[in-house]
């Protein structure tokens, strides 16, 4: 599409135009500067968390259920508490993040993967093929997210492969159809009939001069599903479903702070759901951000 | 219309077909079936009953065809753990599901709808502004956590309403629900309003935008202008036509209800078909899980096939569609 020197400029431009339309909204901002925050915890857990808490050495079962901000015999202090085998809350709630987001984000890229392929392909070759994936991707859409991925892994059992596996053929069908949407449009327009002149390849059209134009749509797209994605792996996690107790994920230690409730130690499963929630709010308000500024109809 | 409803019924057969293909799949070839459908408890001789009676000895495409013709039957299999056949187990407690499900989308649509109306006639003022916002958040958080936090404020800190099981059941007309005893309501109105946050946020949504496109429309304008009273044009004329989208996404809504009422009603311990999977998941109780799984797949594929066919009864649109 362009040539090498003018892409940095050509970059340059892009960004600072995306940057001007993001900004004007101060609540997508705040959330983008959350979401940086919550992506670095996530990435540096191991450095940044007080103790390890899955390093059985360091903890102590004397530790167990301690409330926010509490002292233990060591004189060390549990800014949210310990959970019922002692563990640090803030601990487990930093690594449970690094867990959470990195399954929500790759199931999001194999489903952006999957279902952007047989969107633009369907809506490249049409006819019978296209027919064929949109009825498979209307008939997946009828079915509400959480009881495909329930059969799925009823079916074949839990792991963190089948959590994934189940994440991605719950949601490619998403991609597919705002792909589709985004290619046909693209389909018609001049650019695409010269590549056709010039003989150049379907594959080639299809991914190098009809995807790009299309990743606007599907960026936005992918920025709620990922959304989607965590709150559907926390929610399996908190059934038992998901994933197994050596990847202690948000959902998990929620579902294992459920079991102390009744007796009032409200933090084991209150503050992991806080961080649920910060998460799962900040990445849908950049991601409204980004569809306000992608769609035509509001455009000034 | 008739070739319309032929076609989707055919759909809709293919659905099922692959759907049990999935589950079967599941269950037979990616553990060993010997292990997963008969009692680990069984003698040999039972085992061997067994083997036989499910086909287990037979190549795998005709053990699908008995496992097609058993279900066909209504032969399910038997749970390991209650020792009754499957199906009845899940028969027994739809019922509680289905009045999770019923009062809760009572509950969405009558907070739903006006409060969606009124952001749509104001959509500048604050109230307004507080309701949308209250939407994301009710979109962004993941029931189980919603049903956490009712559990802790209402049921522990509060201490007003009981935060687990079904209550009494009252009868009325030969019904049996919790919604006929004062005890029951109790019971039913926190894991319903937890079930029904998730699908308010949407319903507002809907109501909104149903409510700015119709507000400009001539009919509305001529209602204004030839002087009837604000309250006749909102409950009439704008009522009504909002009211089409919104009752037939209901048929789906109630689906996804359904599905949603796995997580409730593990959170609240409501004794229906949704904690009865999660259970059987549990104690590896099988049988049950093939049951449940081929149930709500035919119940979601009729659902479908019942919104598509009303669909077409409220919209003519499609049925030009459908018959090309």
């Amino acid at each position: 599409m362009l040539n090498t020197d003018s892409n940095s400029k050509n970059m340059n431009v892009f960004m600072y135009k995306f940057w001007s339309d993001f900004s004007e909204s101060k609540v997508a901002v705040i959330s983008l500067l959350i979401l940086i925050a919550i992506v670095l915890i996530a990435i540096f857990a191991p450095l940044i968390s007080p103790s390890d808490p899955y390093d059985l050495s360091k903890v102590s079962i004397m530790d167990s259920r301690l409330p926010p901000m509490a002292k233990n015999f060591a004189g060390d202090i549990f800014i949210l508490g310990t959970d019922g085998a002692g563990r640090d809350m803030l601990s487990a709630i930093f690594y449970g993040l690094r867990v959470s987001l990195g399954v929500g984000v790759m199931s999001a890229i194999f489903a952006l993967i999957i279902g952007t392929i047989f969107g633009i392909s369907a809506a490249f070759f049409g006819g019978k093929y296209e027919t064929f994936i949109m009825r498979i991707v209307d008939i997946q859409l009828s079915f509400p997210s959480i009881l495909m991925a329930l059969i799925i892994l009823a079916a074949f059992g839990k792991g963190i492969e089948k959590t994934i596996i189940a994440l991605v053929l719950v949601q490619w069908a998403y991609y597919a159809r705002t792909a589709r949407a985004a290619a046909l449009v693209e389909r018609s327009k001049e650019y695409v009939e010269a590549a056709q002149c010039l003989a150049l390849g379907n594959k080639k059209i299809m991914f190098n001069h009809i995807l790009p134009n299309c990743m606007p749509s599907l960026i936005v797209v992918g920025t709620l599903q990922t959304a989607h994605a965590i709150s559907l792996e926390a929610t399996l996690s908190f059934l038992g479903l998901g994933l197994p107790i050596t990847e202690p994920s948000l959902g998990l230690l929620i579902g294992n702070g459920f079991e102390y409730m009744h007796t009032g130690d409200f933090w084991i499963s209150i503050f992991p759901g806080v961080a649920l929630l910060i998460t799962i709010v900040s990445i849908n308000l950049v991601g409204d951000q980004l569809r306000d500024m992608y769609n035509p109809r509001l455009k000034k | 219309m008739t070739a319309f409803i032929l076609r989707r019924s055919t759909q809709s057969i293919i659905v099922l077909f692959i759907m049990s293909l999935l589950v079967f799949s599941g269950v037979n070839l990616v553990g060993d079936p010997v292990e997963m459908l008969i009692n680990p408890e069984a003698d040999q001789a039972e085992v061997e009953r067994v083997i036989k009676e499910l086909g287990l000895d037979k190549p795998v495409t005709e053990q699908y065809w008995y496992f097609l013709m058993n279900a066909f039957k209504g032969d399910l299999g038997t749970s390991f753990i209650f020792g009754e056949p499957a199906l009845k187990l899940i028969v027994q407690r739809m019922p509680a599901t289905i009045e999770l499900a019923l009062f809760s989308l009572f509950i969405s649509l009558i907070f739903a709808i006006p409060l969606g109306i009124y952001a749509g006639l104001k959509p500048e003022s604050k109230i307004s502004k507080t309701i949308m916002a209250g939407s994301i958040l009710g979109f962004s958080m993941p029931t189980f956590w919603v049903g956490i936090l009712f559990i802790m404020f209402f049921a522990v800190y509060l201490g007003w309403l009981p935060s687990t099981g079904r209550g009494e059941i009252g009868s009325f007309l030969g019904v049996r629900s919790s919604l006929f005893t004062l005890d029951g309501l109790s019971h039913i109105f926190l894991p319903a309003l937890n079930l029904a946050l998730f699908k308010l946020s949407s319903v507002i949504r809907l109501t909104r935008a149903g409510t700015r496109e119709i507000i400009h429309q001539d009919y509305i304008k001529f209602a204004r202008a030839k002087g009837v009273a604000e309250s006749r044009v909102i409950n009439v004329h704008l009522l009504k036509n909002i009211l089409i989208p919104i009752v037939t996404i209901i048929g789906l809504e109630f689906g996804s209800l359904i599905a949603f009422s796995t997580v409730t009603e593990t959170v609240f311990a409501w004794p229906g078909m949704g904690k009865l999977i999660i259970d059987s998941i549990y104690n590896l109780d099988r049988p049950v899980i093939v049951a449940y799984l081929m149930i709500i797949v035919i119940f979601f594929v009729f659902l479908n096939l019942l919104v598509d066919i009303l669909y077409t009864l409220l919209d003519p649109r499609v049925r030009v569609q459908g018959s090309n």
